[in-house]
């Protein structure tokens, strides 16, 4: 089932100046329920534009966003002359129809931000409130739920994020810069979005800082069956982490599928600028030196299984 | 032995922590030399004050205690203010976000601006600025404006500004850690070229294994002090004591690892390349078969 889907979505920066650039050219796209998306594609590839897109910040110059079916940017006459939702007020009078499709709508528009949370790069910068724990509130707060289910879903993020509750009462400006992205993480999936959006998570951040944001991001999913978004250029984390990805390329999608449909399309993603993963470019390197490994290989779990059994230790640790 | 370039001793750094009176430590105690020429590449997990290390080595941050030498000279007495500029034209830095160090409209204007300063002739100026660019690769976009760079370019284009002081030290502070995988290569191949054939001294501070692997040498930093150095291939022998402090060892090298815990006999001594690491694995599936021992 689509959660999300672009529909010939073209989006265009400088309209108009000798610098117009088309940042989105009729791109068309599915994005899966429950299902974790890496986006890949170089810098200025459209990545981010189509970030924008998914939550409303932005609209695409032509061209569909449609989340769970509705259209993202729709306007008054194309909501009126909706047939679903001309059915589901029928007993209503004309006028009461009009103000019911166009009250619902409003809601739809003013929940979107709650429903698809973005999580942008370096979110740390955008840290403000006194208190860690006030930070991880500020979204549930404004989506106008009882204080006890703020304070409910902010201890589950922060459990899921691995943001102890000692350092509730801290400022978060004394956190570490891990901590601190750990706290903004917290701050959206506090928000339960049904889509979570992320650019970039672990940019500049050590190796298990790294780790311990893909692992609860990977946890957010199991527990709540949204569906991920990540924007990355470690091709190592897309590999591990990833259901499927999508290859952008020049403002469109260039490939998509599972990650080994993707990976095995060495040649075609270094022309674009992007890599394969280290593990899977030292299976090639295997095989051309006469090691008989049939399958792709694109985590150092699979590569360590494959190898046991090639050299005959296959099931018996495993 | 080649010649010491840059040496600290016992360096160390506090930051004030806010609103209290206790400082709070970042570098302890720190000796380390670079000799002339040398790529030293720095691990260490974020607050174990690599950086902070890095910007007292041209006092871009004052130590609280210990020395520095820089080219032979100590740079930690009191310095007026033309040893100062002339210790930062030596050890130049390049910092993570391309952004916030381009300063000018147009890509030679911006890497003129450091020598400008310095009030450097005309002609002089323009062959800094030509030469610093064509190092970089960047000639042909010498008029154009910065942010319609690529992230790479732009970083290679703060490469460049540095360039045109003429260090003979150049310190990357995590340069490559918002570049796209081209952007990268960009980076890093123009960081080996002044290396090798220009002959600057690199230390360069990452987050990323398999770049550090392209060093002569490796610093691994923890809790502000030196944990252990040494080559590629000796640091990333020790894989559980980088799993210790949050860091890791490449991929390839971590799947011989998990290959030796499972049983197979693997040296654990050359591991900092895939190629290396290739070699490894394979040697010892063909001397296995060799052997008989396995089937199939």
């Amino acid at each position: 089932m689509d959660k999300l889907r672009l529909e010939n979505v073209t989006y265009r920066y400088d309209v108009g100046t000798a610098f117009e650039q088309t940042a989105l050219d009729d791109v068309t796209l599915s994005i899966e329920e429950g299902k974790i998306t890496g986006i890949i594609g170089h810098t200025g590839s459209g990545k981010s534009t189509m970030m924008k897109l998914l939550n409303g910040l932005d609209h695409p110059a032509e061209g569909k966003v449609y989340l769970d079916g509705v259209d993202l940017n729709a306007d008054k006459k194309e909501l009126l002359s909706s047939s679903s939702l001309f059915e589901k007020y029928q007993n209503l009078s004309k006028s009461a129809r009009k103000k019911a499709i166009l009250s619902e709508y409003a809601d739809f528009k003013k929940n979107l931000c709650f429903r698809v949370g973005l999580v942008m790069q370096y979110p740390e910068y955008q840290l403000f409130e006194e208190t860690v724990e006030k930070d991880i509130s500020f979204g549930p707060k404004n989506m106008g739920l009882s204080e006890e289910e703020i304070k409910k879903r902010v201890r589950e993020a922060a459990m899921l994020t691995g943001v102890s509750e000692d350092l509730f009462e801290k400022s978060p400006f004394d956190l570490s810069g891990g901590q601190k992205r750990r706290v903004a993480l917290a701050g959206v999936m506090a928000m339960k979005p049904e889509v979570l959006v992320l650019d970039e998570p672990a940019a500049g951040l050590d190796p298990r800082g790294r780790n311990n944001i893909f692992s609860s991001i990977v946890d957010y999913r199991n527990q709540t069956g949204s569906t991920v978004i990540i924007v990355s250029h470690s091709m190592e984390d897309m590999a591990k982490y990833c259901d499927r990805v999508v290859v952008m390329n020049h403002a469109r999608v260039a490939m998509e599928g599972d990650r080994k449909e993707v990976f095995a399309h060495v040649g075609e993603l270094s022309s674009m600028g992007l890599d394969i993963p280290e593990i899977t470019r030292l299976a090639e390197l295997l095989r051309e030196r006469g090691l008989p490994l049939t399958d792709a290989i694109y985590t150092v779990e699979e590569a360590t299984s494959a190898l046991l059994s090639v050299f005959g230790k296959g099931g018996a640790d495993r | 032995m080649k010649e010491q370039f840059v040496k600290t001793e016992e360096l160390s750094f506090s930051y004030q922590a806010e609103n209290e009176n206790e400082a709070i430590p970042a570098v302890k105690n720190l000796s380390v030399e670079f000799s002339s020429g040398e790529y030293v590449a720095i691990l260490g997990h974020n607050g174990s004050g690599k950086s902070t290390f890095a910007k007292l080595l041209n006092l871009i941050l004052e130590p609280v205690s210990g020395r520095l030498f820089v080219d032979g000279k100590e740079r930690t007495a009191e310095l007026s203010e033309g040893e100062l500029l002339d210790l930062r034209r030596t050890v130049g830095m390049v910092f993570q976000n391309p952004d916030n160090q381009l300063v000018a409209t147009i890509v030679e204007e911006d890497v003129a601006f450091g020598p400008e300063n310095l009030g450097y002739p005309r002609e002089e100026l323009r062959k800094r600025v030509d030469d610093a660019l064509a190092t970089v690769g960047m000639t042909e976009y010498a008029s154009y404006e910065p942010h319609r760079l690529s992230g790479g370019q732009k970083q290679r284009v703060a490469i460049a500004g540095v360039l045109a002081m003429t260090p003979r030290c150049i310190i990357f502070d995590e340069s490559t850690a918002m570049l796209d995988p081209s952007g990268r290569r960009e980076v890093l191949s123009t960081i080996r070229r002044l290396n090798r054939e220009e002959g600057i001294t690199i230390i360069n501070i990452t987050h990323y294994m398999n770049e550090a692997a392209e060093a002569d040498r490796i610093l691994v930093m923890n809790d502000g002090e030196l944990l252990f150095e040494g080559t590629p291939d000796e640091v990333f022998s020790r894989r559980d004591e980088l799993l210790a402090v949050g860091l890791e060892v490449p991929q390839s090298a971590e799947l011989v690892f998990r290959l030796r815990e499972a049983g197979i006999d693997l040296p654990t001594e050359a591991l900092s390349t895939p190629e290396k690491c290739a070699a490894c694995i394979a040697d010892a599936y063909f001397a296995k078969r060799k052997g008989g021992a396995v089937d199939g």
